[in-house]
């Protein structure tokens, strides 16, 4: 790794004198506004390791660089300038793909989101981009005035403005940083093709970890009740009742999320209806079906019990299928919206339905019924 | 894929259009088109309201209801009061977190 200059005047990149340098920076490159950070093009087995934690935990919550102006391969004043977030997944992506290329690498404060999230949101935003492209004396970096910007960028990024305000002009690269070299090579022309953005069944499948575990926060709540209804005897709480009685409803509490939060998600194309509630609905129905015919096909269960584990577990694989929503590549607020409209109602009828079933089976099991 | 038909609050002004075309650019799911200098929306089914182009037409020929397409985001909003916003946070320290 070169050495970093520990002093410089006015530095236009992220670099502090007093801060380590990042392990994926391999040296500085000199810029008549100063110099900048060079970001490597490779990514390591440490990047990759954070880019799963991302994946599985709370780890993405605080997953940022230091915003401002990096450099990738030996950019100079008629390198293009490609615009990015500070959430280091979405950083990591860009630089990988411009592996053998010289370019310039704008990363805007966007929190630690990443560049769609913060477009929504007006982070990665018009005036975010002016005020980054003058503080970084980017017009002094470079002799010419184009900025390359991710095209889920556009709803944060009002072109015109920015070209009104600072000269640059905006040119709306493709979906996925991947695509970049394709559309540097065509002149900074997109195919259709990498214009529309995809939703396939690996990109799901990567979601499904942060699906499931937030619905299992709400499980040991779900274990308490079925256990205590189901121990709860005149004479006081039996542990035995309790396991025997409650152990079917425990494991289709499981099955609920695991079909709300991955059989769904996993198959979405495939289930029937376009709502996520009913295509959550549908699944949990056939978990519960499949239960009972495949794995306890021997129990007779009393038909209360066998009419809850009908009425509470499509619900509750419905809610959690539904959450599903905030994750996909095509879900608009009005469509959740109308889906929230008809199906909350339905949930709390589901849960107080669940809920005097199982207090009239009780009575009539105390014999006070 | 194509979400529930018929709810997305896409407006095109076909008066103010000059038929430039950004918006067919920024669209990530192909839901407008250009022809004959005039753009038309093709499949309204596939719009997920992000705004993109609504915030880049220079025109103001396109309007639409932007927002977050998240159940636990709008659900939120319902029981705590507050625009929707992603704030699925993970962690339990209450500040804005990356989801989507």
């Amino acid at each position: 790794m070169t050495a970093i200059p520990l002093k410089f005047k006015d530095p236009v990149g992220p670099l502090k004198p007093e801060k380590p340098a990042p392990k994926w920076i391999e040296g500085t490159v000199a810029t008549p506004a100063g110099p900048v950070y060079k970001a490597s093009t490779v990514l390591s087995y440490r990047d990759y390791r954070e880019h799963f934690r991302c994946r599985v935990s709370g780890y993405r919550d605080n997953f940022t660089i230091e915003p401002g102006v990096y450099a990738v391969g030996s950019p100079d004043g008629n390198s293009e300038v490609f615009v990015s977030a500070n959430y280091k997944y979405s950083f990591d992506l860009l630089r990988q793909a411009l592996h053998g290329l010289d370019g310039w690498i704008l990363a805007l404060d966007t929190k630690g989101i990443n560049v769609w999230c913060a477009a929504g949101k007006g982070a990665f935003g018009t005036v975010e981009l002016i005020k980054k492209i003058s503080d970084c004396r980017l017009a002094s970096i470079v002799e010419h005035r184009r900025l390359v910007l991710p095209q889920l960028g556009a709803p944060g990024i009002s072109a015109h403005q920015v070209s009104k305000n600072t000269g640059f002009k905006v040119h709306y690269g493709p979906v996925y940083a991947k695509d970049l070299p394709a559309y540097l090579a065509a002149g900074r022309k997109a195919s259709p093709d990498m214009r529309t953005v995809k939703f396939t069944i690996k990109d799901r499948l990567i979601l499904t970890p942060m699906e499931i575990i937030p619905a299992m926060k709400n499980y040991p709540l779900f274990a308490l009740i079925v256990l205590f209804a189901f121990g709860l005897q005149p004479s006081g709480i039996m542990f035995g009742d309790a396991f025997y009685g409650g152990a079917p409803f425990l494991i289709l509490g499981l099955s609920a999320v695991l079909s709300g939060a991955f059989v769904t998600p996993l198959l979405l194309p495939a289930i029937p209806f376009r709502s996520f509630a009913l295509k959550g609905w549908a699944t949990g129905l056939l978990t519960v079906f499949a239960y009972h015919k495949l794995v306890a096909p021997s129990l007779v269960s009393p038909l209360p019990l066998t009419l809850i584990s009908y009425i509470f577990f499509p619900s509750a694989s419905s809610y959690i299928a539904l959450q599903f929503t905030g994750s996909t590549t095509f879900t608009g607020m009005s469509g959740v919206k109308k889906e929230l409209k008809y199906g909350i109602p339905l949930y709390i009828t589901s849960i107080a339905v669940s809920l005097i079933i199982m207090s009239v089976y009780k009575l009539v099991e105390w014999g006070l019924l | 894929m194509k979400y529930l038909s018929n709810v997305a609050t896409l407006m095109l002004d076909r008066e103010k259009c000059t038929g430039c075309g950004n918006c067919t650019e920024v669209c990530p799911h192909a839901v407008l088109s250009v022809r004959d200098k005039k753009a038309s929306i093709t499949d309204l089914d596939k719009c997920m309201e992000c705004g993109a182009c609504e915030t880049n037409c220079p025109f103001g020929a396109i309007t639409v209801d932007r927002g977050v397409g998240c159940a636990a985001a709008l659900i939120n909003s319902m029981l705590y009061g507050g625009e929707p916003s992603c704030d699925c946070s993970s962690s339990q320290s209450g500040k804005t977190t990356a989801c989507c």
